[in-house]
């Protein structure tokens, strides 16, 4: 009954090819095929946004997506954004303005985020908390969070 | 900030977390990133009915489908079928106490008792067959009234959810303080209400799971667990499969936020997956999904209150009486907790003399509670708040004056209440400043101005803003004990090993902080595990805001023993006296003569030497274990205050400013104290305005995902918040701590009730039940 699709993508740089089950979900792809478990699932229902990836730059929910759906496209997960050594200007900012607290959501924020700075590298604080309004939290009460996102916005600036 | 050029005195200081580039970039281990050679994958059959009785189960399509390794119904349990150790003993303390132990089991046999309750397992070699196999179960039910309003379970008439019982109640404590009845015959203004609270859910971000690794060569279990309490966890399986505790390795690793319900151990997946994998010689995974979360994952809050407070007319509380009903929901593990909580809260901050508290705890068919941040706190915080607010109106003072004519003075510390608490101890509230609490958030928030300058020129612009200001305690920190090891390596690294596992409240960064302070090395070089069987293996785990309290001090007394060490051998090596040292740059060294040094690393090589002798008394290596266990726990206390608007159209609420004020004795990190409070404000205002688990007549939950259940977001917090503290220290253990982790959520709907009253003024609302929505709250307003 399983049908397998074959796969070409690019992550975080590198290529991969894949044969999956047809129903096999992006985010099930991505954490327990290929191992890049930084990418979180909260709900698999497209509602807490932990498991946000960017799909040719842009956000998506990798748990409302096949993996057959990303052949050909390209994709970046939190790994593909810095290292504990190395990291991005945005997650320095959380670190700086404690932005994450169980850090289980911490990676879907930062992939909704950082199309937003590019976007907007000046954001408002009102700005700031609709764009991250369909990413749940529930320890941090998001103003550390908000504090991070105009710290990296500084940061971005700055380079 | 550079941690390193700045002072060496870490603890009170904003210290950002060690933890943090694990977590920022994807290479934090948790549980569901466990991934073992062979792995196979466990789904549940969950009930759809509240309560039924089960006639046949036939799971054998199921075993026939490929890929199906094993299907397992509680016939197929044997002696492994057994209810759940009670994981709170019966408040038999308390004279006269009734209590009706009924634990959970690890698959339904003959009846269900919620929905959500596991029937079978199965497990295949991936999740996606084993969620097929479900499908191919077959059960016969016979469905059963369902028990779900808290009175109607006391009902003559009611449906039994446990048959061996006479009635649904599970539990009746009555406690006394004074004589309630004396000093309500003395009382100017009497007033009684009703009081209800409903269901929430925790609703962590990461759903709860366990990995499990049976090496029958090796005979070791190895389980990965999202748990709170990693200690009982391991020392409760070990004994239920007849194994040694050294056998079993529990690994709590990083947990996507607990909240309360991870401690609830020996749930059925967590007992069943060890039996299986043992069976089966094969590891196996099972990750909840949200779904599962909602249904069979603890929950709490549910309790009707019948409340009479007797004042004098000048507003001295006279009395309290208050009796009321807990639904613990199909089983009862957690004991009293829960209740004996909201006993212990609703006197709050307040000197009250005469106190009658009566509960009756029943059975219904629905999720079992534990505890969820706040447990049992909010709910007798919310009692006494309202009811102070509605003295306040009839006797015509303001909410700051009842509550200042109210408070236990601060120079009556330690306060004695003459009830015993979740702990079984005598409810003492150690130390506090209530009234300057107050006042601070009364300044913070410009109370007296806005309600003489700026709410009138509001409100005659037509707007519906209101204020609220209230006050709370929270009990936190109790027994019974935490402990911890701390080992300087040949690196000159620190490492610490505790049993308590961690949510996310910072403990790699707060303990490592007291222990800097007392071994004079960096912040980033000490390690601190926690949450591992096989690191540490005393302990009970993180609940009750106690984690930096019990823990803290455990590690605190393990670092002074490692100073001593160092200091002895320095003085040794450097023929100095002791007094003359200083621990600092990672070096014992003479303080007048700093180049006269020995660094950790050296001095940890020469502590554990590979020959000659070392001296009879010592012990080798700089390493030490000690443990703390307070006398009871420590009680912090608060006030927040708000200012909100009300649509009074849609019932939408703005909070235009947010004030909250703590005194948990010593800070040991601002920046986490600060996270911890605004997280628990998002739930508080969840508990008060968003989230409501929704059971039907037939104790079906209707809104069991997360498009229908509203967490709090981005755009619901206060536009403006701001924090206070103040700074009474616990005599009860050296740091000075007191717990905070539930702070956050347990004033919040006292609050919120007491802002939209006074927002909604012309309307003449009296609110008395949470959660509110905006559809329930223009059903309030509009129906008069």
């Amino acid at each position: 009954m399983s049908e397998f699709v074959s796969v070409n993508v690019t992550i975080n740089g590198k290529e991969y090819q894949a044969l999956v089950e047809a129903r096999t979900l992006l985010s099930d792809f991505l954490r327990h095929d290929l191992g890049l478990t930084g990418t979180h699932v909260g709900c698999e229902h497209g509602v807490c946004g932990a498991c946000t990836v960017l799909l040719d730059g842009e956000p998506v929910r990798s748990c409302l997506m096949f993996a057959a759906q990303v052949d050909g496209h390209e994709i970046t997960t939190v790994e593909g954004l810095g290292t504990p050594e190395k990291m991005h200007p945005l997650q320095e900012a959380f670190q700086e303005a404690h932005g994450l607290q169980c850090g289980f959501c911490t990676p879907g924020f930062l992939m909704s985020l950082v199309p937003f700075l590019e976007e907007n590298p000046n954001p408002t604080d009102e700005e700031i908390r609709e764009a991250i309004s369909g990413n749940l939290c529930r320890c941090t009460g998001y103003y550390h969070i908000i504090d991070a996102v105009k710290l990296a916005a500084k940061k971005m600036a700055a380079k | 900030m550079d941690v390193r050029t700045m002072t060496k005195k870490y603890v009170g200081q904003r210290i950002t977390r060690n933890e943090d580039p694990r977590l920022l970039t994807g290479q934090a281990l948790f549980t569901d990133d466990v991934h073992l050679p062979g792995m196979l994958h466990a789904a549940f059959l969950r009930s759809d009915y509240a309560h039924a009785r089960i006639k046949r189960i036939d799971t054998s399509k199921a075993l026939e489908r490929p890929g199906v390794v094993a299907v397992y119904t509680a016939a197929d349990m044997g002696d492994f079928w057994k209810p759940g150790p009670l994981l709170v003993p019966p408040p038999t303390a308390v004279p006269g106490a009734v209590f009706h132990k009924r634990t959970q089991i690890p698959l339904a046999k003959d009846k269900v008792r919620h929905m959500g309750e596991p029937i079978a397992v199965v497990i295949a070699e991936s999740r996606y067959i084993a969620e097929d196999a479900l499908e191919d179960i077959e059960v016969e039910f016979e469905p059963l009234p369902a028990v779900v309003g808290l009175e109607e379970a006391l009902s003559p008439d009611a449906a039994l959810v446990h048959d061996d019982l006479e009635s649904n109640l599970a539990a009746h404590v009555i406690q006394e303080k004074g004589n309630y009845e004396e000093a309500k015959a003395k009382a100017d203004v009497i007033l009684q209400r009703r009081i209800v609270v409903d269901r929430g859910a925790a609703a962590a971000m990461e759903n709860r799971g366990v990995v499990v690794n049976w090496d029958d060569k090796a005979q070791e279990l190895t389980v990965w667990d999202t748990t709170q309490a990693p200690i009982p966890l391991r020392n409760g399986l070990a004994a239920m499969l007849g194994l040694s505790e050294h056998q079993v390795r529990v690994i709590a690793p990083f947990v996507g936020g607990g909240f309360g319900p991870k401690i609830m151990m020996f749930q059925p997946e967590e007992v069943l997956l060890p039996w299986a994998s043992m069976r089966l010689k094969r590891p196996i995974k099972w990750i909840e999904d949200r779904r599962e979360n909602f249904l069979a994952t603890t929950q709490e809050r549910g309790q009707i209150h019948d409340v009479e407070i007797a004042l004098t007319k000048d507003g001295r509380i006279l009395g309290l009486k208050d009796v009321f009903i807990h639904d613990t929901g199909a089983y009862d593990p957690y004991g009293m907790t829960v209740p004996l909580n909201t006993q212990c809260h609703a006197v709050g901050a307040y000197d009250i003399a005469n106190y009658y508290t009566e509960v009756k705890m029943v059975f219904t068919n629905k999720m079992i509670v534990t505890p969820v941040r706040g447990a049992g706190r909010p709910q007798g915080i919310f009692v006494i708040e309202r009811m102070l607010d509605l003295a306040a109106k009839e006797l015509g003072l303001s909410p700051i004056e009842i509550r200042k004519r109210n408070f236990i003075p601060p120079d009556k510390f330690p306060y004695e209440h003459n009830i015993i608490d979740q702990a079984f101890a005598p409810l003492i509230f150690d130390s506090g400043n209530y009234p300057a609490v107050l006042e601070k958030a009364a300044a913070m928030i410009n109370y007296e101005y806005f309600v003489k300058e700026e709410q009138p020129r509001l409100r005659a612009e037509g707007k519906h803003v209101g204020i609220g200001i209230v006050s709370f305690i929270e009990t936190t920190g109790v027994g019974p004990y935490e402990g911890a090891r701390i080992t300087v390596g040949a690196s000159g690294k620190v490492n610490v090993v505790t049993g308590v596992g961690t949510q996310g409240q910072g403990h790699f960064t707060s303990f490592a902080q007291i222990v800097a302070d007392q071994l004079g090395v960096d912040v980033r070089d000490v390690h601190v595990v926690t949450g591992d069987t096989a690191q540490f293996h005393w302990g009970t785990g993180t609940f009750a805001s106690r984690g930096a309290v019990v823990a803290g001090n455990a590690i605190h007394a393990a670092a002074v023993k490692v100073r001593a060490k160092i200091l002895q051998w320095g003085s040794k090596l450097l023929d100095v006296p002791e007094e003359e040292l200083e621990l600092a740059d990672g070096k014992v060294r003479v303080a007048d003569m700093p180049e006269k040094a020995i660094s950790l690393g050296e001095l940890a090589v020469i502590a554990n030497p590979l020959r000659g002798t070392v001296e009879p008394g010592t012990e080798p290596g700089l390493e030490a274990t000690d443990y703390f266990g307070p006398q009871y726990g420590a009680t912090a206390n608060g006030a927040h205050a708000m200012i909100l608007e009300v649509d009074p159209e849609t019932m939408m609420v703005e909070i235009k400013k947010y004030v909250a004020v703590e005194d948990c004795g010593t800070v040991l990190n601002p920046l986490i104290l600060e996270g911890q409070i605004q997280g628990g404000l998002s739930m508080g205002l969840g508990n008060a305005y968003y989230e409501k688990l929704e059971y039907d007549n037939n104790g079906q939950l209707l809104n069991a995902s997360l498009m229908d259940y509203l967490l709090v977001r981005s755009t619901d917090m206060p536009k403006q918040i701001e924090l206070g503290h103040e700074e009474t220290k616990s005599p009860l253990n050296p740091i000075g701590s007191k717990g905070v982790g539930e702070a956050g959520a347990i004033p919040v709907p006292s609050l919120f009730a007491q802002a939209l009253e006074n927002a909604l003024a012309d309307y003449n609302l009296e609110i008395t039940e949470m959660p509110l929505s905006p559809n329930k709250l223009y059903e309030m307003v509009y129906k008069k």
